[in-house]
Formats: C-alpha cells, sequence, structure tokens
C-alpha cells in the first residue's frame, strides 16, 4: 500500500513489518515521532513500547529484549548516542540473538539540537553497521532489513536518518505488520553476555573477524547504486545521493553516479568508480567519512585521480547540505559556472523584525524566571539546560546550556571554581529524570551551595507532549504513580525543598528569596502544567485586558515579554492570551484585570 | 531538465496549521497517482517562531526546494512571504495572507513590523503574479478564523496539477468531521479569490 508518510512515521512502519516486540526511546528532535506513532498501537498489536528516561536505559532495555530473541529497536537524537554510548560500544562485542535497531537521528545545521554529530562515526567507532536512508521510503526499507542484518551478524545495527529524512513526507510503499516472536526466552551464556576481561578479550577478536564478512553484505545492499557515464564522477551519500541524482538531472549532464546508503561504505564500488574516473567529488553531510574512504582506496587503486570535497573546500563541512548547494558543487567540478543564490535585498530584508521562537504566551516558565530573576537579581549565575526553558535566554536567567541534565552539575562546578555570587540553576522536569539525579545527589553529597530550579509541567513539552515518571502515565497512556520530584530531591539530599506555583508571582519570589538564603542545597519545584497540554486536556482560562485609563505606559508589562501583550500609546493584550494573569500582578497600576 | 512538476513552498508562523496543507496535497497526489515529496519544520523552530514547509508534487527527488524554483509561494502571513519571496521563480507566483501575526519582536517593541505596501512591493519585483488574499477574514467569514490555512490551499487549488475535487476528497478525509463543513467552506471561499 502507498501512504503520504512522513519519515519517522515509515521508520515506525518498517519496526511493526519486521515484528519488533520491544521497543524503547527517549524523545528527541528529529527522533521522536518514531515512538510517538508506535506508542497507541502497542495494545493492539502486543507490543511493548515505552519512554525510556534516558537514552541508555533505552537502549539498555532493548539490548536485554533482544537476549530474549525478540526484535528489539532504540531511538534516539544523535546527542542521545552519547548518552547510550556505554552500552552501545559494549554491546557490539555481546552481541544480540533477537534483531537490535538503533536509530539515532542526526541534526545537520542544528535546527534543534546542540551540536552537529555524525553518528556514522559511531558506527565506525563501535564496529557497527550503519545504514543512511536518503528519503522515508529508504528509511522503512532499510529499518525492515537492518533487523535481518543484526540477526545474520549477531550485532546491533544503527540506522541513522537526519532531519531532512525524518521530517520529509513522501509516497511511501509500505506492508502489514508482523506478529512478535511466540517464544522468547533469554539463555544463559556467560561467554557472550558477561563482559569479563577473560570474556571480552575474544569477543573483540571476533568482532574484527566478522568484518569482513559485514562489509561484504553491505556492498551488495541495494541503496549502493553505481551508474557508470562519463569519466567525471561523484559519490555521494545518504541524502546528498538524492541530491546529486537531481543535480545530474538538471544538469543534463555525462557524470558517473555512485549513491551510497551503507557505512562502512561499499569499498569495491568506491574502487571501480576510481578506475573509470580522472577527477571525482564526494558529497555528503557533517563529517568527511565516505571522502576518508575514497582517499585511502584511491592511494591503492588510482593515485593520479583528483578528490574534490570537505578537504578542498568544495562541499562545507558543517550545516546542512540542499539540491541548490549541491547542484553548483557538481557545476564546479564540470567547469561550468554557478548560479548566484537568488537573494532577498538587503535593503528589503532590513523592514523584516526577526521571528525567533518564544516561550508560549503563558507559558509558565515565562513566569517563574521572572519571578527567580526578581529574587537573585541579573547579577547572580543561571545555569540551564536542555528544554523549550532555553528559550528564556531573552529574560537574560540563561548563561548555560551544555547537555541534559548540566545545569546542576555545571552550577557545582562553577560554585567549586570559586564563584561567590549566588547560583540559580534551571532545568525541566523530563531532563531532571533524565540526567539530573546524579547531579543533585553529587552536589548534596559534596555540599554545594546553590539553588536548583525544577521547572515542572509533568511532560515532555519541546519534542511534542511526551509522557515521563512525573506525567502520572506510560507511552501507551497507561495510569502509573508519578514519581515526587519533591522527595526525589529530599531523599538525594537537598536540605530545602521549596514548591511553587509560577502564576502566583508573590508566593513565587518569596520562596525563590528564601531558597536563596538558604545555606546549602535548596530545591524550588515550579509546578504548571504546559500551557499547550493544558488547552489539549479542555482547560481554559478567560483572557486578560488592559484598563486604558489606568495604564500609564510603564512599559512592565510589555517587558514580561508574553507575545499575548502589544503596545500602542498603552498596552494592549491581544487574542493569544492564556489567561495566566501574570501581568496583572506585574502592573503596578491595577491596571489589567479579566476580561468579562 | 525541470524535475518536479509543481514546487510550493508554504510560509508562516508556527501554529498557523502548515502541516495540513502538505498533508492534504500530499494524500491529494496519491489519488491522482503523483509522486509527492514534503518537508517540514518540528521542534524548537516550532515555537511562534517562523515555518516553512516545501511541497513538491510529480517529484522523485529531495523534498527541498531550491531559491528561484518555487512555482508558488503560499504565505499565511505577510512577513514570511516576503522573508522567504527568494524561494520564488521569476515565473511563479506568490499567495499571500495579508493579515499580519505580530512576532515577540515587534510586541515587545525591539522591531516593528512593515506596512503591507512595503511587503508587496517588492514581492511583485521578485515573481510573475502576486495575489493577496484577506483568509483570514475569509476563514471567519467561513466559521472560524483558525481556517484561514485552508482558503489558502483553496486558492493554491488552481496552481496545483491535482483536481480540485481530489483536493476536496483529501480535505474531507483530513480534517476531523467536526471541523469539515467549515473547512469545506473556507477551500470554497479560497478558490473564488483568485478565479
Amino acid at each position: 500500500m502507498r501512504e503520504y508518510l512522513l519519515g519517522n512515521v515509515a521508520i515506525a512502519k518498517g519496526i511493526l513489518e519486521a515484528g519488533a516486540g520491544v521497543i524503547a526511546g527517549y524523545p528527541g528532535t528529529p527522533s521522536s515521532e518514531i515512538v510517538d506513532t508506535l506508542a497507541p498501537l502497542a495494545k493492539d498489536l502486543g507490543i511493548h513500547v515505552e519512554w525510556s528516561v534516558n537514552e541508555k536505559v533505552a537502549l539498555e532495555v532493548a539490548i536485554g529484549a533482544a537476549w530474549t530473541g525478540t526484535r528489539a529497536v532504540a531511538t534516539m537524537k544523535h546527542v542521545g548516542l552519547n548518552v547510550a554510548a556505554d552500552p552501545f560500544m559494549t554491546s557490539a562485542y555481546l552481541g544480540v540473538k533477537g534483531g537490535l535497531v538503533v536509530i539515532s537521528a542526526d541534526d545537520p545545521y542544528c535546527h534543534s539540537s546542540q551540536n552537529e554529530q555524525d553518528t556514522r562515526r559511531y558506527a565506525l567507532f563501535a564496529r557497527v553497521p550503519c545504514l543512511d536512508p536518503a528519503d522515508p521510503q529508504e528509511a522503512r526499507d532499510m529499518t525492515l532489513l537492518a533487523f535481518d542484518l543484526s540477526e545474520e551478524f549477531g550485532i546491533p545495527v544503527l540506522v541513522r536518518p537526519t532531519t531532512r529524512v525524518s521530517h520529509a513526507r513522501s509516497d511511501v510503499l509500505v506492508g502489514a505488520p508482523k506478529k512478535r516472536l511466540d517464544n522468547p526466552k533469554f539463555e544463559k551464556d556467560p561467554a557472550c553476555r558477561v563482559a569479563l576481561p577473560i570474556h571480552a578479550r575474544p569477543l573483540h577478536v571476533e568482532l574484527l573477524a566478522k568484518q569482513e564478512r559485514i562489509e561484504a553484505a553491505l556492498e551488495k545492499m541495494p541503496w549502493n547504486q553505481f551508474t557508470k557515464r562519463g569519466n567525471v564522477g561523484v559519490i555521494a551519500s545518504g541524502i546528498a545521493g538524492l541530491y546529486a541524482e537531481e543535480a545530474i538531472a538538471e544538469l543534463e549532464a555525462d557524470v558517473t553516479l555512485l549513491r551510497i546508503g551503507t557505512c562502512p561504505p561499499p569499498q569495491k564500488m568506491i574502487a571501480e568508480l576510481l578506475e573509470h574516473v580522472q577527477k571525482v567529488m564526494v558529497i555528503e553531510e557533517m563529517d568527511p567519512i565516505t571522502e576518508e574512504f575514497t582517499e585511502r582506496i584511491a592511494r591503492k587503486v588510482n593515485p593520479e585521480v583528483e578528490i574534490l570535497g570537505k578537504a578542498t573546500g568544495h562541499i562545507p563541512g558543517t550545516g546542512e547540505l540542499d539540491p541548490f548547494a549541491v547542484r553548483n558543487a557538481i557545476a564546479k567540478l564540470l567547469d561550468e559556472d554557478a548560479i548566484d543564490a537568488p537573494a532577498l535585498d538587503p535593503e528589503v530584508e532590513k523592514i523584516l523584525p526577526p521571528r525567533p521562537p518564544a516561550l508560549c504566551p503563558g507559558c509558565s516558565h515565562r513566569a517563574a524566571y521572572y519571578a527567580m530573576k526578581k529574587a537573585f537579581g541579573k547579577d547572580a549565575v543561571y545555569p540551564n539546560d536542555i528544554g523549550c526553558y532555553t528559550m528564556g535566554v531573552q529574560m537574560g536567567t540563561v548563561d548555560t546550556c551544555l547537555c541534559m541534565g548540566a545545569s546542576i552539575t555545571i552550577a557545582a562546578g562553577i560554585r567549586f571554581g570559586g564563584e561567590e555570587r549566588n547560583i540559580c540553576c534551571v532545568l525541566g522536569d523530563s531532563t531532571f529524570l533524565h540526567a539530573g539525579l546524579p547531579g543533585l545527589l553529587n552536589a548534596a553529597y559534596n555540599k554545594a551551595r546553590m539553588t536548583i530550579t525544577i521547572l515542572d509541567n509533568s511532560i515532555t513539552a519541546m519534542t511534542g507532549h511526551q509522557s515521563n515518571p512525573s506525567s502520572g502515565c506510560t507511552a501507551c497512556g497507561d495510569a502509573t504513580a508519578p514519581v515526587s520530584l519533591e522527595e526525589v530531591s529530599r531523599s538525594l539530599g537537598a536540605g530545602l525543598v521549596e514548591t511553587i506555583d509560577p502564576y502566583d508571582l508573590d508566593a513565587s519570589i518569596e520562596a525563590f528569596e528564601r531558597a536563596r538564603d538558604y545555606d546549602g542545597l535548596s530545591v524550588v519545584v515550579a509546578k504548571r502544567a504546559c500551557v499547550i497540554d493544558a488547552v489539549r486536556h479542555g482547560i481554559r482560562r478567560p483572557g486578560f485586558r488592559v484598563i486604558e485609563d489606568k495604564c500609564t505606559g510603564c512599559k512592565k508589562c510589555v517587558r514580561f515579554g508574553c507575545p499575548a501583550i502589544e503596545f500602542d500609546e498603552v498596552a494592549k493584550i491581544n487574542a493569544l492570551c492564556s489567561g495566566c494573569g501574570v501581568c496583572a500582578q506585574i502592573c503596578p497600576n491595577d491596571a489589567i484585570e479579566v476580561a468579562e | 531538465m525541470r524535475t518536479s512538476k509543481c514546487d510550493v513552498v508554504v510560509v508562516g508562523v508556527g501554529g498557523q496549521g502548515v502541516i495540513l496543507i502538505s498533508e492534504i496535497i500530499g494524500r491529494a497526489a496519491l489519488k491522482s497517482d503523483l509522486t509527492v515529496r514534503g518537508a517540514e519544520t518540528h521542534g524548537m523552530a516550532q515555537r511562534g517562531g517562523s515555518v516553512v514547509n516545501y511541497i513538491r508534487v510529480g517529484c522523485r527527488y529531495s523534498a527541498m526546494v531550491s531559491p528561484g524554483k518555487a512555482d508558488v509561494l503560499l504565505a499565511l502571513e505577510p512577513a514570511e512571504a516576503l522573508r522567504y519571496a527568494h524561494f520564488l521563480s521569476p515565473e511563479g507566483t506568490a499567495l499571500v495572507n495579508t493579515k499580519p501575526v505580530m512576532p515577540v519582536t515587534v510586541t515587545t517593541g525591539v522591531a516593528t513590523y512593515p506596512q503591507i505596501e512595503e511587503i508587496i512591493e517588492p514581492l511583485t519585483r521578485m515573481c510573475k503574479e502576486v495575489k493577496t488574499i484577506d483568509a483570514t477574514s475569509l476563514a471567519a467569514q467561513a466559521g472560524h478564523p483558525q481556517a484561514a490555512n485552508v482558503v489558502m490551499l483553496g486558492a493554491l487549488s488552481k496552481y496545483l496539477p491535482i483536481e480540485r475535487e481530489v483536493l476536496a476528497e483529501a480535505l474531507e478525509e483530513t480534517v476531523p468531521p467536526k471541523f469539515l463543513e467549515i473547512n469545506k467552506k473556507a477551500l470554497e471561499l479560497g478558490k473564488i479569490e483568485v478565479e
């Protein structure tokens, strides 16, 4: 059946068609919709789908499942694989019984990420094969085949989509879901399941020994396509292959093309191409992995060949590629003129107001930041973390953002480094449960004097409102006891724990002041549902309005930065107002009231 | 050589329903036995930020439309039309909803919003035709201002290599039944606007 599917939904279909029984992931753009798609189907299909608390946990759950013979999947974004790197590296030694597919979605250009790292490096690092889809159809096909590959070689297999694959839509040919394995069983086999040195040494030998067979299998994959034409060649990997194919069609050029969908790349095909051409351009996003292989192979088979790519400055080493950039690169390879990119007249561009993403109207994070800044002042140090709330950078309450959970540990480091001013770090409930717990424990244990604020909307909002252990339900919607962030904080060693409703400004400021003055580790839990999630659950609050006669035009409310507040001689509240009422508390003239 | 039958760039502000347009066109293209590609904005970029989607009907390559190649720029918001105007082909058409959505930089007084004429004038120099549509009012007339995206889809239907009836069928299969009547009216009002 042909359907118009999002890349991530196509991957989810591939997982079902493969008969996977366990799927675990942690949300992260651009990977989240895979589990989002599977969770509502889990009960009917009798499969286990979970949002795990972090990627390391997700991968370990999937490895355990694969050791029963059940086909299993772990999903994450590229930086999530850093968190899961520990089990990932050694799982390549220990191997799997049921197929294990690790989906790690890369984000060239950092559309929604803190870095541009290339998951294919992990494949080479761990000696695990990686499939690199160019579009949603390939993403589905590769996911389905990855399970077979995993079982054939007893090794985890990576599938690495990028943002432009995961969030592309396309007509995709899909099949029916397959039933999961009937009689799963964990069989004891210490030599393959217990990574003691005595076992790890021979397992490492075995891992290296199977590389040649894996490379031979990858070489034959249908996504490695060699089209022999003229004596100028292009080697293009993943989505760049699709861009190159389009550019060659558009230019009607006589160019030999090798499209690559695997890592390691097909070395025999590369050698065959290099023997045929005088000049070759290697096109790929992020790291020059295929390029490095090409250079190495060229030294053996055709040292004279001219290789253009990232090393020669013909292909950018950062950001994402697009058909336009690839077209111009190939034009250059053919000694044709590049087309200038059409651009807006800079004079015209000047009149355009910037439209950065911002915290939603009525978002409780804005209110919490406002109260925090009132109590701690401009001069305090505010280490921050990964989530919607990083957008508070516009409010002057975000001083650092490194990786998941690092707000707390960076704060402690800043304290131990000798900083004497007040320190108040901030992270959300999901990030706290993901990687903040060890940081809190460490800060308490080592006696850091600082405040930790947990912005608790009881949901993983930024990535699309996924549930987590503070939500009170599982990915599949089953009720489960929500973890108490206050009790966890206390038991890990926080000396003072305050709970606030950020919409109650005065009480929030007072609580932040107590936390600030506490001589030890204090925690403030700011509890309020995400405004988007609240509306979805039918919670609607009446909007507010400005009493024009009372407004003196002081702009205190405007500076609060809520998109629902405008200014035209007096303040004005627009239709975006979600009724949080914080601006009414900020107004020194009582000029804001609930609209009738 | 042309590598796509029709390239559309849809722009607007997160929350305006840009993705719905792509879903309906994709479904309609499948019914018409055409290949179709789309790309959309998720995550960080969505929260009230500027969003851009690409839709390529009758295309078997990637979903990305190159600058200077869009047959139609469908703008749900006027300033966003100008922001992405460089995607327009000189032979292309810009369909622009004239109702502004103020960015937070304007509401907080950091930037000012241009006059609508200042937006339209440079657009007319970059493509063959510019059509302004008061889609938000037309949507209100249909029953809900939120249906402005479907009004704009109605206007776009004139330029797509897809039969209008097929697009209407796809709309029916995509929107929730309780909003179907409003959306059908919105689609019709958008069509009339460009005739």
